[in-house]
């Protein structure tokens, strides 16, 4: 049986001044479901990220969350991100930034417990107290992942976020991503070039080409017609 | 010491000052506005030179020319590309418009000095009731806005991606400064105001490991600066300004070698 709809999309378009980056995309995306959205650089993948993320207004057709907008929270690691090296910020610090709220300075021993808890799911316990200037490549990645999760998000976007991995480290922390897929139904979106990954870690596909989009098998949008936005 | 009125203020006036550079200088460093601050405090000076023309107080004269500046500049430099060009420009036409209205006030090269190097001895009880309360609306402000305002400064990204109204949190922020500024600006002056909103708070970058450890180091720092130099100038006769210049900047260069130290083992 198929899980309840959380996103659709419909007809959806944006255009930047004379330049539609893309046009009509239409797509549901379901609780639990793995998404890869590829294409080539400069496409519109984090553009559509970016309207998703009520970022950016479409040009024409809608976004729907549902069943509303309130009930639908979005996690997102970006692709960059400037953190200098010498903040006096630990992990654990890090990732408390993201419960935000009128609310006292300090985090409640609830936000805490939030915060310990997501730690030990990222397998980050061990570092809560590195500062996150200080952190390796791959932890700040589970960092900035743990960041985004620490509200309970129902939809993750990964946005290139492990292009600058080495192989070993990438391989650990989509492991975990899956792992809390799996165990959350959680609802991830992967913004990738790397098809090798998305092959392994996606069941849904959606690419983007120069003013068009497609969804499908992997092995049929990865050919090269299809690629470069060729009909095939 | 003590004995005296205008110590007991100067001392009173140091400590808010101290307090306000030491939380606010946090946020300075890690938006990566020293430069931004520095120029503020060059329009603290036309500002106050503004108001010894116009017959106000100079800190009233401050007030409005670096709370309308603050954002102004905020506007002209939100892009990162030209941030530097666009507040070299503001700065150069500001100390431009301090001498001007100086010299339509017809006031002597003195008075220039004391608004721009600052004086224990022209700060009174009034005084200190005014930097109290501007000080007291800086930290109800920063309290109520604390967990945003530390979120955008420490991760502009992800605060960014959160749906965090960062304009809005950067022009506010902006404004907070440009008061922080006058009120600084009463014992160290305009031209050295950066100094306590940018010194205390860079040396304490690299021994805290929290923001709120930061914090307090920073406002250590700014106290023990101030409070020396108000000794030291009071001993000497010399000005308080570069007593308070010369402890910061040792600490800040104290802080730099034991991070070598630190890098290096």
């Amino acid at each position: 049986m198929e899980s309840a709809p959380i996103l659709k999309l419909e007809h959806l378009g944006v255009t930047f001044p004379n330049h539609p980056v893309f046009e009509d995309l239409n797509l549901t995306i379901r609780q639990g479901e793995v998404w890869s959205v590829i294409g080539k650089n400069g496409v519109g993948k984090t553009t559509l990220m970016r309207t998703i993320l009520h970022q950016l207004r479409p040009t024409h057709g809608k976004i729907t969350y549902l069943p509303n907008q309130n009930e639908v929270t979005i996690g997102y690691v970006p692709q960059f991100r400037n953190i200098d090296a010498d903040y006096p910020l630990t992990i654990k610090d890090f990732v408390g930034l993201n419960l935000t709220g009128w609310k006292l300075p300090w985090l409640s021993a609830k936000e805490r417990a939030k915060v310990t808890k997501i730690l030990a799911q990222t397998g980050l316990k061990q570092l809560a107290q590195r500062p996150i200037g200080q952190a390796s490549g791959g932890e700040k990645q589970k960092a900035y992942l743990a960041q985004a999760l620490v509200e309970a998000p129902n939809l993750l976007i990964l946005d290139e976020s492990t292009a600058s991995l080495d192989p070993v480290t990438k391989t650990e922390l989509l492991d975990l991503v899956a792992e809390l897929n799996q165990r959350l139904q959680l609802t991830v979106l992967f913004v990738t070039h790397d098809i090798p990954m998305a092959q392994k870690y996606t069941q849904h596909y959606l690419m983007l080409t120069p003013g068009k989009v497609e969804q499908g098998p992997i092995e049929k949008l990865t050919t090269e017609k299809v690629w470069e936005g060729e009909n095939v | 010491m003590f004995s005296y009125e205008f110590m007991r203020n100067a001392f009173a006036a140091g400590t808010i000052i101290a307090i306000i550079c030491g939380i606010m200088g946090v946020f300075v460093i890690a938006r990566n506005m020293s430069f931004l601050t520095h120029t503020l405090s060059e329009i603290g000076f036309s500002g106050a030179a503004f108001g010894v023309f116009a017959g106000w107080a100079p800190l009233n004269g401050m007030l409005l020319f670096t709370v309308v500046s603050s954002v102004i500049v905020g506007q002209l430099s939100a892009r990162s590309e030209r941030r530097e060009a666009a507040t070299s420009a503001i700065s150069a036409l500001f100390i431009g418009l301090g001498i001007l209205f100086l010299s339509l006030a017809n006031k002597n090269a003195s008075y220039a000095t004391s608004i721009l190097f600052g004086s224990v001895i022209g700060i009174s009880a009034s005084d200190v009731q005014q930097m109290l309360w501007l000080s007291l609306l800086v930290l109800v402000v920063i309290f109520a806005i604390y967990r945003f305002l530390k979120f955008d400064s420490f991760d502009h990204t992800g605060a960014r991606v959160k749906g965090l109204w960062t304009n809005v949190l950067s022009i506010t922020f902006l404004v907070l400064l440009a008061l922080s500024v006058s009120v600084a600006a009463q014992i160290v002056g305009s031209l050295l105001i950066f100094i306590l909103l940018t010194l205390p708070a860079a040396t304490a970058k690299y021994f805290a490991h929290t923001v709120g450890g930061m914090m307090i180091l920073a406002i250590a720092l700014a106290l023990i600066g101030v409070w020396s130099g108000l000794v030291m100038s009071y001993i000497s006769n010399f000005p308080v300004s570069f007593f308070i210049a010369a402890i910061e900047a040792v600490f800040y260069f104290i802080a730099l070698g034991w991070q070598r130290l630190q890098t290096a083992e």
